[in-house]
């Protein structure tokens, strides 16, 4: 008897028992369970929902692989920089090196595997209790939060974090396809508003540095964001800053790959290439806003806000963790918006207020989080108008037509 | 013989569980996020709402046949008002520095619906000393609740209770704090006391599914 037949003989055993979820996911992991649907008419289509989440993982694995080089590639480059040597980025001279991979995979991959355990443990345990299947929701949360953290975060908080963003997040309201809030964002803004001083300031973006603080080989890594908010200028060129030689949370450095991943997402029509667009047009609106506040004086550099409003409305969508959140975060289906003129307004809403808590509110160095978080709660009531003014105008058709 | 009859004890006893004036009827949720962040503040603010109920509900009760029904709302907030005063103006004399973490939260407690939603529904309408228990039990309904959150937040945000460091000293990193621990700040805002009452309600509802409503 092969494995597959045996897994099926198992799976007849545990039906109807309560640990039957949980054996079931394990099992459509690796086979198509040999059932057919049971009632009512049916499309067919490849794309279920494990398939859509695999696409999503795969658009992602090109950041988690920069991201962990860039964690060892900026640990290094910050010691370096302590010690008064300047770095010249160079992709295989001082990056894909096997230093920088072995510190990153060492700091990077316990995130990914505390985020994944402790998540799919709260899932199974809900499904269980329950008595529903496990669904797939939590395979792309658990890839996309290791990635929206500083590297340095400790474990037991992202722990924390995860049951926390896991329940009251994505389980109250009914599991995967039911969540208001983005439960991957839910578990950043937990963090953020617990823990703050590991999700901001100057010290958490590079490994080591909340370590070495105080020592002799103190060390620090200010985001861009941070610089900026400060007034400072930053050293970074445009190169560093769109292919992601720069300090920041893990996956959300290297503008160009998120663009691939954008890319890749779109052309598989995973992504609504609405949301996208219209985000990136309104976070370049509020940079042009800006812009021109500070081109007409009304804002002198002496104000706080300068650094951030005159910062070319081009560079706010290259810095930051918006150009991430815009591809990976604002495209959730479940949360965003569902009619396509709905999606327009949604996008460019995401976009505009991002930009505007980044520069308004320094305390809060990128906005593109709690802009989209925003965003979700609003979703539904845009989608309502938006269907409303449809009814609207078809009535008034119907009315044109009988009198 | 019992102290209290079986209803009477019902009366007591009903608001603390299945009909509690917060988590069941959703009422003084208000208050519940505002001053929970501390234990003792919560106690305290228990303990004068109980004051204030105990005491406004016999009075309702005893003036029920003479007020004319068209006014009775203002005299409610007038004798509520009074009772009201002498808490805020004991805590004052006695307790000024908790006095002022409550701030306006003594004063509003005039409007905790709670307070008119007992005079309307129970004092009007039946004699002192059950309207005395029913006081009583839906203040002590409402301060548990608020002891729970406060309980939780105060532990889990800044790591005491009651003000005393029950697990170690943060600066010194002592206790919990030497293998890393840190407290939660989310849990000193106020959004993290709803959730709170909501994981409440959620684990009340769970052990007695007739609570659950009908939508």
């Amino acid at each position: 008897m092969g494995l597959k037949e045996k897994l099926h003989s198992i799976k007849e055993d545990f039906k109807g028992k309560k640990m039957a979820p949980a054996f079931n996911a394990l099992h459509t992991f690796l086979y198509t369970p040999n059932e057919t649907t049971h009632s009512g008419a049916h499309i067919r289509a490849v794309d279920d929902l494990k398939r859509t989440m695999n696409t999503v993982i795969i658009a992602l694995l090109p950041v988690l692989v920069w991201g962990i080089f860039n964690a060892g590639y900026q640990h290094y480059a910050a010691i370096d920089a302590a010690q008064g040597v300047v770095r010249e980025a160079s992709l295989f001279g001082n990056f894909f090196t096997w230093d920088n991979f072995i510190l990153g995979a060492w700091t990077v991959l316990p995130l990914v595997i505390i985020s994944y355990g402790v998540g799919l443990a709260v899932e199974f345990v809900f499904a269980v209790i329950k008595g529903h299947e496990v669904e797939e929701g939590y395979l792309v949360t658990g890839m996309l939060v290791p990635l929206i953290v500083p590297v340095d975060i400790p474990l037991w908080m992202l722990a924390v974090a995860v049951v926390f963003g896991v329940v009251i997040g994505k389980e109250v309201f009914g599991g995967t396809g039911m969540n208001i809030l983005n439960p991957a964002l839910t578990i950043r803004a937990f963090l953020f508003f617990a823990y703050p001083t590991w999700m901001s300031g100057d010290k958490v973006w590079v490994h080591g540095a909340q370590a070495a603080a105080g020592t002799p080989d103190a060390f620090s890594g200010e985001t861009i964001l941070g610089s900026y908010a400060q007034n400072n200028s930053v050293v970074y060129d445009f190169a560093d800053k769109f292919f992601g030689f720069i300090p920041g949370s893990v996956g959300e450095t290297s503008t160009f790959l998120i663009i691939i991943g954008g890319l890749f997402l779109m052309f598989t029509k995973i992504a609504s290439w609405r949301i996208i667009l219209s985000a990136v047009v309104g976070a370049a609106v509020m940079g042009l806003i800006f812009n021109g506040v500070v081109d007409q004086g009304w804002i002198t550099e002496s104000s706080k806000f300068y650094g951030l409003m005159s910062t070319p409305f081009w560079e706010h969508l290259i810095i930051g963790g918006i150009a991430f959140g815009i591809v990976y975060m604002a495209t959730d289906p479940v949360s965003g918006a569902q009619t396509n003129t709905g999606k327009y307004w949604y996008g460019f809403l995401i976009g505009f207020i991002s930009i505007m808590i980044r520069v308004f509110n320094p305390a809060y160095p990128e906005g593109v989080f709690l802009a989209i978080l925003l965003m979700n709660v609003f979703a539904p009531t845009i989608d309502h108008y938006v269907v409303q003014a449809n009814v609207k105008q078809r009535m008034k058709r119907l009315k044109l037509k009988t009198a | 013989m019992a102290l209290l009859s079986k209803k009477d004890r019902g009366l007591i006893l009903d608001p603390l569980a299945d009909n509690n004036p917060i988590t069941i009827q959703v009422l003084g949720i208000c208050s519940a996020l505002a001053i929970t962040a501390q234990l003792k503040a919560s106690i305290v603010m228990g303990i004068s709402v109980m004051f204030v109920l105990g005491v406004g509900n016999v009075v309702i009760s005893l003036m029920r046949n003479i007020i004319p029904s068209k006014i009775r709302i203002i005299v409610q907030l007038v004798v509520v008002a009074a009772l009201v005063i002498i808490v805020d103006q004991v805590l004052k004399a006695f307790a000024y520095e908790l006095s002022k973490t409550l701030s306006v939260f003594v004063g509003l407690i005039i409007t905790n619906c709670i307070i008119m939603g007992r005079f309307e529904a129970f004092a009007l309408g039946n004699g002192p000393w059950r309207s005395f228990l029913d006081g009583i039990g839906n203040a002590a309904g409402y301060a548990l609740i608020l002891v729970v959150v406060g309980f939780f937040r105060e532990l889990l945000g800044s790591g005491t209770l009651l003000g005393f460091k029950v697990l170690g000293d943060p600066i010194a990193k002592t206790g919990l704090y030497a293998i890393g621990y840190e407290n939660n700040g989310f849990m000193l805002l106020s959004p993290m006391a709803l959730i709170v009452v909501g994981i409440i309600i959620w684990v009340q509802r769970a052990r007695n599914k007739a609570l659950i409503e009908e939508n």
